[in-house]
């Protein structure tokens, strides 16, 4: 068990997503992909290479910068941005660390042993509660097995159902890091973490952060339920979130109610631009195929627009190359600086502004008036003291 | 982030430098503070790989947990980290001075100097909080005992990790925050908490911050890559070489610790910066005290008036604070002058000795006339201070366009002397310059609290006694 578990904790996919599996479509699922151009043009986009599989963490990331077309294409395409960065000569860090793994493994294996009891115990389930393993199946029998136990699940504690969502017109699959909990008629969704809750507060980024993937498998198993024509509320909005309690292994279940992620969730996948139509847009023959040169991989990403923000430098494999490209523009420096500096584009025209060596344009009259006083006031206090 | 502070960012950008956002130091540089970077051990809650400690640059002592997963180990660690920290903080706990209280009727006792503690960034100090969870409720005897001094070790690490949150003290500070108080760089405030890459940009500039990146990280957390391919071996075979390949990766932030402390040096103190440590020394004295009583470990939670007391004095340390800079500093005082919380302006009229005598007693009202070409927001009747006469209250009497900007009426009380005629230099004179803001030092009191064993029911009663027997045994629990 112990080593089935480790895969399921790493990013990198155990299987890889691919083109033609014989899926079984009879429960009516669309999959937009099948439309040859796009099919074939997401490979070319790729190249050789296996794609890369998105995950709730991935598609949580997505979502934490709607704006930026670069990455849709690329993920939508499964790039492996880590390979491109480090192609580029801009390599990222990304990896996690063995003990992490580790102990989180550990823990989900103590809270997994003897069929569940302690997994039971601490969500309150009765003995009667079934568990169900979805893992060992392979891709297509997996998301067969999801549909049907998830329908007539009464009971039941329901590991690793592969789910799937529509992402910019995408569907992608989600890499099952989760329990469903099937009880009086409702399902939840479980979540185990390793991170501790220390006197009932844990550090709110992990928790943000789970929560936000949390309201990613809410979604899918909503919109499972719905093309199942079920009603897609039996999927709770209230998560639980099981964690290691103080400086112990002993876990403890918390209740997150995910709605407010949600929403913002589906505001943001529905704002995420057409990948299709971009996909379309792009010139014939541009590729991301990693054998090809730098030159001509750097060619064929000015294609797509960035949207570099310091926030990809923990969410996006290839912010540093983005970060190259966006020196001298004012959003590297941040989302509060760029605001302060009335929204001018780059960091030349803010000190030309600033210095009254530039006209402003009409809707940068404020700014630049506010630019001017700011320098005014800067250098007068500085002159002061030195 | 304001506007004045993201110009200077801009500037630094094309400079490649960092750019001063400060004209003095806001906070106290002790002569002898002692310098601690705490290392974690990933994927554990809160065990502790190793700490760098010391108080000379010159020698630092390195702790290392062998085996972060055995409970022995992680204890010997804290026992070690007692050993170095506790006689450090007791150190100050000798000489005293006496502050008057109550109007000058008493007196109270205060130790002349306090401790300082320097960690890289504020994670550290998020892991010294938790540091002082996991020990503070141990015991040295009964079923799971720890050596001598660990449970005193979390009472500090927790008081210490609580005065971080104080804003405007200086007993526990980070290198990542202080210079970031003082500095703008070229990048962004994420990127600036990595110590290496943040004080690169002020030292040398953007292309040696970009090469910092990739050294070695200032912990609390390690680098995944680091763990994988360095440390889990190590750790594996328990290699005797671990405790050398971890003073490799804490020596250059050891380094640049000393080295952001003799940055801080070099700027002079802001004229307020004093006022704050007195606070701090006051503060040290009665948790110094409280210790050497044999003071209980602090409770798990903040009772109902507890929190509330401590929610009330941070929000008046965090206005004094805010307050106080802009006073110690031209550069953050012109940040209200931008927002136009403040105007500067030139005094063009004075009535030095003008006295209302419409009341019982005639009293000493001095008006003058300050012309300023910055915006005025101020409302007539709205009380200023100019931080060159803090006693003094500068009240506008009315503003008027003239000229290319403004003519501010102002009518003075205080800070003049007892007499009907105002003390000399007590009153602006023609032609002196005069910051004028809405910024006041004048103590506010808080609304007044319970006392904790009053608590409501409403609020959860009276706070239970702190113990904690959760987990009493959960550290062996999590030992194999
Ligand atoms: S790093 Fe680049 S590709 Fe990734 S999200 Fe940011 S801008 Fe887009």
């Amino acid at each position: 068990m112990g080593k089935r578990l480790c895969e399921d904790l790493q990013l990198v996919p155990s299987f890889p997503l691919e083109r033609g599996l014989d899926f079984p479509l009879e429960c009516g699922l669309d999959f937009p992909w099948s439309a040859a151009l796009t099919n074939d043009r997401l490979d070319q986009l790729r190249g050789a290479a296996k794609a890369k599989r998105h995950n709730a963490r991935t598609i949580a990331a997505l979502t934490g910068n709607p704006g930026c077309s670069r990455r849709a294409v690329l993920d939508a395409a499964g790039v492996d941005k880590l390979g491109l960065a480090d192609r580029l000569g801009f390599p990222g860090s990304f990896g996690q660390s063995r003990f992490a793994l580790s102990r989180g493994n550990a823990f989900e294996a103590m809270l997994k042993a003897d069929d569940c009891a302690l997994l039971r115990s601490v969500l309150g389930a009765d003995d009667a509660v079934g568990y169900q393993d979805l893992n060992a199946d392979s891709l297509g029998d997996r998301h067969a097995r999801t549909v049907r136990v998830l329908t007539d699940a009464q009971a039941a504690l329901i590991d690793h159902p592969l789910l799937t969502l529509d992402v910019a017109g995408q569907t992608v699959y989600l890499e099952p890091d989760l329990v469903a909990y099937a009880h009086h008629g409702r399902l939840q969704v479980v979540e185990i973490k390793s991170f501790a809750i220390v006197d009932d507060q844990a550090e709110s980024a992990k928790v943000s952060a789970a929560a936000v993937q949390a309201a990613v498998y809410v979604l899918a198993l909503r919109e499972l339920l719905e093309r199942l024509g079920q009603d897609p509320a039996l999927v709770s909005h209230e998560v639980v979130l099981v964690c290691p309690e103080n400086f112990s292994l002993n876990p403890k279940a918390v209740v997150l109610d995910v709605r407010k992620q949600l929403s913002t969730l589906r505001r943001q996948l529905s704002r995420l631009s057409s990948v299709t139509a971009l996909i379309e847009a792009l010139p014939e023959g541009v590729s991301f195929d990693l054998a090809l040169d730098p030159e001509q991989l750097i060619t064929a990403l000015r294609h797509i627009e960035p949207r570099y923000a310091p926030e990809c430098l923990s969410a996006c494999e290839l912010s540093v190359y983005c970060r190259h490209e966006a020196t001298g523009g004012t959003a590297a420096l941040g989302r509060t600086v760029r605001e302060a500096l009335g929204g001018i584009e780059t960091v030349t025209e803010v000190l030309d502004l600033a210095a009254g060596r530039r006209e402003p344009s009409e809707e940068q009259t404020e700014a630049a008036a506010l630019l001017r006083a700011a320098l005014r006031l800067r250098t007068e206090a500085l002159a002061a003291t030195s | 982030m304001s506007t004045l502070t993201a110009l200077a960012r801009a500037q630094a950008v094309a400079a490649g430098r960092a750019q001063p956002i400060a004209t003095v130091r806001h906070l106290h540089v002790h002569d002898h503070p002692l310098v601690l970077i705490p290392i974690a051990m990933a994927g554990e809650a809160n065990a502790p790989l190793a700490a760098m400690i010391g108080t000379e640059p010159a020698s630092p002592r390195l702790l290392v947990v062998r085996q972060p997963r055995n409970r022995d180990d992680r204890f010997a660690f804290f026992a070690d980290l007692a050993e170095e920290l506790l006689p450090y903080l007791e150190s100050f706990a000798t000489e005293t001075e006496e502050v008057p209280v109550d109007r000058g009727k008493d007196v109270r006792l205060r130790y002349l100097d306090a401790p300082q503690i320097w960690l890289p960034n504020p994670a550290g100090v998020d892991f010294l909080r938790l540091l002082g969870r996991s020990t503070r409720f141990r015991t040295v005897d009964g079923e799971h005992p720890v050596p001598a001094g660990v449970p005193l070790l979390g009472r500090w690490l927790t008081y210490l990790a609580g005065s971080a949150e104080v804003p405007g003290s200086s007993l526990l500070l980070t290198a990542v925050q202080a210079l970031t108080l003082h500095w703008a760089t070229g990048q962004s405030s994420a990127e600036d908490a990595q110590l290496g890459a943040l004080l690169a940009w002020i030292e040398s500039g953007a292309a040696a911050a970009r090469e910092a990146e990739n050294g070695p990280v200032a912990g609390p957390a390690t680098d995944p890559d680091f763990d994988n391919r360095v440390l889990a071996p190590l750790i594996e075979r328990s290699a005797p070489e671990l405790p050398e390949v971890l003073r490799e990766l804490l020596l250059p932030t050891w380094d640049r610790m000393w080295r952001t402390l003799n940055l801080l040096r070099r700027l002079p103190a802001g004229e307020r910066v004093r006022l704050r440590w007195d606070s701090d020394r006051d503060a040290y004295t009665a948790f110094a005290e409280y210790v050497a009583e044999g003071g209980a470990p602090q409770p798990r939670r903040d009772g109902a008036v507890a929190a509330a007391a401590r929610l009330q004095r941070l929000e008046s340390a965090a206005a004094r604070y805010a307050v106080q800079r802009a006073f110690d500093d031209p550069l953050v005082l012109a940040e209200y002058r931008l927002s136009g919380a403040a105007f500067a302006g030139v005094v063009t009229l004075a009535n030095p000795n003008r006295v209302d005598d419409r009341g019982k007693r005639p009293v000493l009202r001095p008006r003058i006339m300050v012309h300023t070409t910055e915006p005025v927001r101020m409302e007539p009747g709205t009380s200023l201070t100019s931080p060159a006469r803090t006693a003094q209250k500068a009240r506008v009497v009315s503003v008027a366009p003239a000229g290319d900007g403004f003519d501010v009426l102002l009518e003075l009380s205080g800070g003049m002397g007892r007499k009907l005629v105002a003390e000399p230099g007590s009153v602006p004179e023609v032609g002196e310059r005069l910051v004028l803001t809405t910024l006041s030092e004048a103590y506010r009191p808080g609304g007044s609290l319970p006392d904790p064993s009053d608590t409501p029911w409403t609020h959860g009663g009276p706070p239970e006694p702190a113990t904690d027997p959760s987990d009493a045994t959960d550290l062996s629990a999590a030992a194999d």
